[in-house]
């Protein structure tokens, strides 16, 4: 019997359209937090944890109410694309957003407060704006870390399994991604097809934090530099 | 037509105690003209923070900052523009050339923020091209800042902050970790710099040599209060109070009394240690007040008794001497000090009762 590979590509269609939301929404979220002063920071920055601490069926059924086709969002949803969210596969894009969001925002805030200040004042100081000062100073100095932290958000956004059967279910050959079709699998006691799978999602995984653990690691080529330039 | 007070600003910042430091209030008057401003103090006078008022990084709790006619900060109307809309050009301790870029394209990134040359490519290509050559840059314009020595970052951040066309310069601490020879080179820079651009420059420093090689005026901070502000040579001259005269440790300063004063001639006489030294005529003051003799080091010149010259002078006894930078350091009893050269000092030796040469224009009477 041939392995059907549509969970793995439906995973990593999920995973990347989940990761391309963390890093817009995501960034933007971290920047405000690191940056800027305003009320209710606090209650924003616990809201921002909870989908970490509570168990994925406790934040899949909020998501099921939530946008669950009776609820005003899920109307909203069906107006603008034409079918209900809940069990379809762009619902498990939301739930790996979930799954990876929060500590990506966690990080990125933690990587783009420890860009030096000066460096932001002093484009400021030259007249730059605030958004030319974000993509131009901010970004460019927290790329390094930024990065390392989006392929960590993808190999977490593959492996969401709780919140995606909770809100997208478990139909073979559309909503099935792979931690559900491992599932799948042992439950109906096709081991030869779980054990490709879960080789397949742990080689995945290992191939995308390696070079992630390069990024983060320092450079060779700065270490290089500050040896071989004169001090200043 | 030259405009007067450029900068104009009223400041009040206050910290409350913290686990770990004193409550802090500065409350400043400070205004400043075109020419080169320098804010002199120890540390933790407030300095810094003056300056990051005026660049509006720190929004003081009351006061008002008006460059030329437009007010950058109003407690009371609640205005407080943005950085990027006060033209404030800024250079930091360690200049903060943005290290992800190179020396060209951190000239760049300033010419296209600054307001005339919006969209103008050609124009923004040639002026960071100028600036280049001007600053002797242009065979370093492809290195990154990490690449340069400590006098070519200088050159590039302040070539850069030129093409962002400030209209305030403000410069904190530029010369700090820098070696003499380096700072030479940066007193050079900015002269022309001051020369070329007809903009207020604020600086802060706590080395005397920097207040002395560039400013035009002087405020002197000490923990957040203006002690004496006025043209350099007016507060150097004739500092405010004693305290002060002693913080700059700049001075010799000799019990006295007044014994003359003739308004009409402009002189006065102070009987000092037992001796009478001639000065100019001190207002406000009269015959029989007790206070300091207060000259300059600089302005004194050490004689042996054989010199035929006997004006102006008084005797003190020779306790120690050292060497310094600039000369040899010799020490007289009540704490004078003078500096003489080496070959000065060869004339000297031997003596142990000197005579110390005042100019009258040079002595100053601290009641």
């Amino acid at each position: 019997m041939g392995v059907d590979w549509f969970p793995l590509w439906l995973s990593l269609r999920v995973a990347c359209l989940a990761t391309l939301f963390v890093l817009t929404v995501g960034t933007l979220l971290a920047y405000l937090l690191s940056h800027k002063a305003f009320l209710g920071k606090n209650f924003i920055d616990s809201l921002i944890t909870l989908p970490l601490v509570l168990p994925p069926t406790v934040l899949g059924y909020y998501l099921l109410v939530l946008v669950g086709r009776a609820s005003p969002l899920g109307h909203l949803y069906e107006a603008v694309f034409g079918s209900p969210l809940v069990f379809t596969w762009q619902a498990a894009v939301v739930a790996a957003f979930l799954h990876s969001a929060p500590i990506y925002i966690k990080a990125a805030r933690a990587i783009l407060e420890t860009v030096d200040y000066r460096y932001e004042w002093a484009a400021h100081s030259l007249g730059a704006s605030e958004w030319r000062t974000f993509w131009r100073v901010t970004l460019p100095l927290a790329w390094r870390g930024l990065s390392s932290l989006a392929t960590l958000s993808f190999a977490r956004s593959l492996g969401d399994f709780g919140v995606t059967i909770m809100v997208a279910g478990n139909i073979p050959g559309r909503t099935q991604t792979l931690s559900v079709a491992i599932y799948d699998a042992v439950e109906s006691g096709n081991g030869r097809l779980a054990r490709i799978l879960v080789l397949v999602v742990s080689c995945a995984a290992l191939a995308l934090l390696w070079p992630g653990a390069r990024l983060s690691a320092p450079s060779e080529r700065l270490a290089r530099g500050s040896r071989t330039h004169p001090p200043a | 037509m030259a405009q007067q007070n450029i900068v104009d600003a009223r400041v009040v910042k206050r910290f409350p105690a913290a686990r770990d430091s004193q409550p802090f209030e500065l409350n400043v008057h400070f205004r400043a003209a075109d020419g080169a401003t320098i804010l002199f103090g120890p540390s933790g006078a407030g300095k810094t923070l003056l300056l990051n008022c005026l660049a509006g990084f720190t929004r003081p709790d009351e006061g008002r900052i008006l460059l030329h006619d437009q007010l950058l900060f109003d407690a009371a109307t609640h205005i407080h523009l943005a950085p990027q809309k006060r033209r404030c050009g800024y250079i930091f301790q360690d200049h903060a050339l943005f290290p992800h870029m190179t020396v060209r394209e951190n000239l760049r990134f300033a010419a296209s923020a600054a307001p005339r040359e919006k969209g103008r490519a050609l124009n923004r290509h040639r002026r960071v091209h100028d600036l280049l050559d001007a600053f002797e840059l242009a065979d370093l314009a492809a290195r990154k800042p990490a690449q340069l020595s400590g006098g070519q970052k200088q050159r590039a951040a302040l070539a850069r902050i030129l093409l962002s066309e400030p209209r305030l310069l403000l410069l904190d601490e530029p010369t700090r970790g820098l070696d003499l020879r380096l700072r030479r080179a940066f007193y050079g820079v900015m002269r022309e710099t001051r020369a070329r651009l007809e903009i207020p420059i604020v600086m802060v420093t706590h080395d005397l040599d920097e207040c002395f090689e560039l400013a035009d005026s002087v405020y002197l901070l000490d923990n957040g209060r203006v002690l004496q502000s006025g043209p350099r040579e007016a507060v150097f001259a004739r500092p405010a109070s004693l305290d002060i005269a002693r913080s700059l440790g700049i001075y010799n300063l000799l019990p006295a009394t007044i014994a003359a004063l003739d308004p009409g001639r402009h002189t006065s006489r102070l009987a000092v240690l037992g001796q009478e030294i001639e000065g100019p005529y001190f207002p406000g003051h009269f015959i029989g007040d007790a206070g300091f003799l207060c000259v300059r080091q600089s302005e004194i010149r050490v004689r042996t008794a054989e010199t035929r010259s006997h004006h102006n002078r008084l005797s003190l006894r020779l306790e120690n001497w050292s060497m310094s930078s600039s000369g040899i350091r010799l020490l007289f009893d009540h704490d004078a000090v003078a500096t003489v050269s080496e070959s000065e000092f060869e004339a000297l030796r031997g003596e142990n009762r000197l005579y110390l040469e005042i100019p009258p224009s040079a002595v100053y009477f601290i009641a």
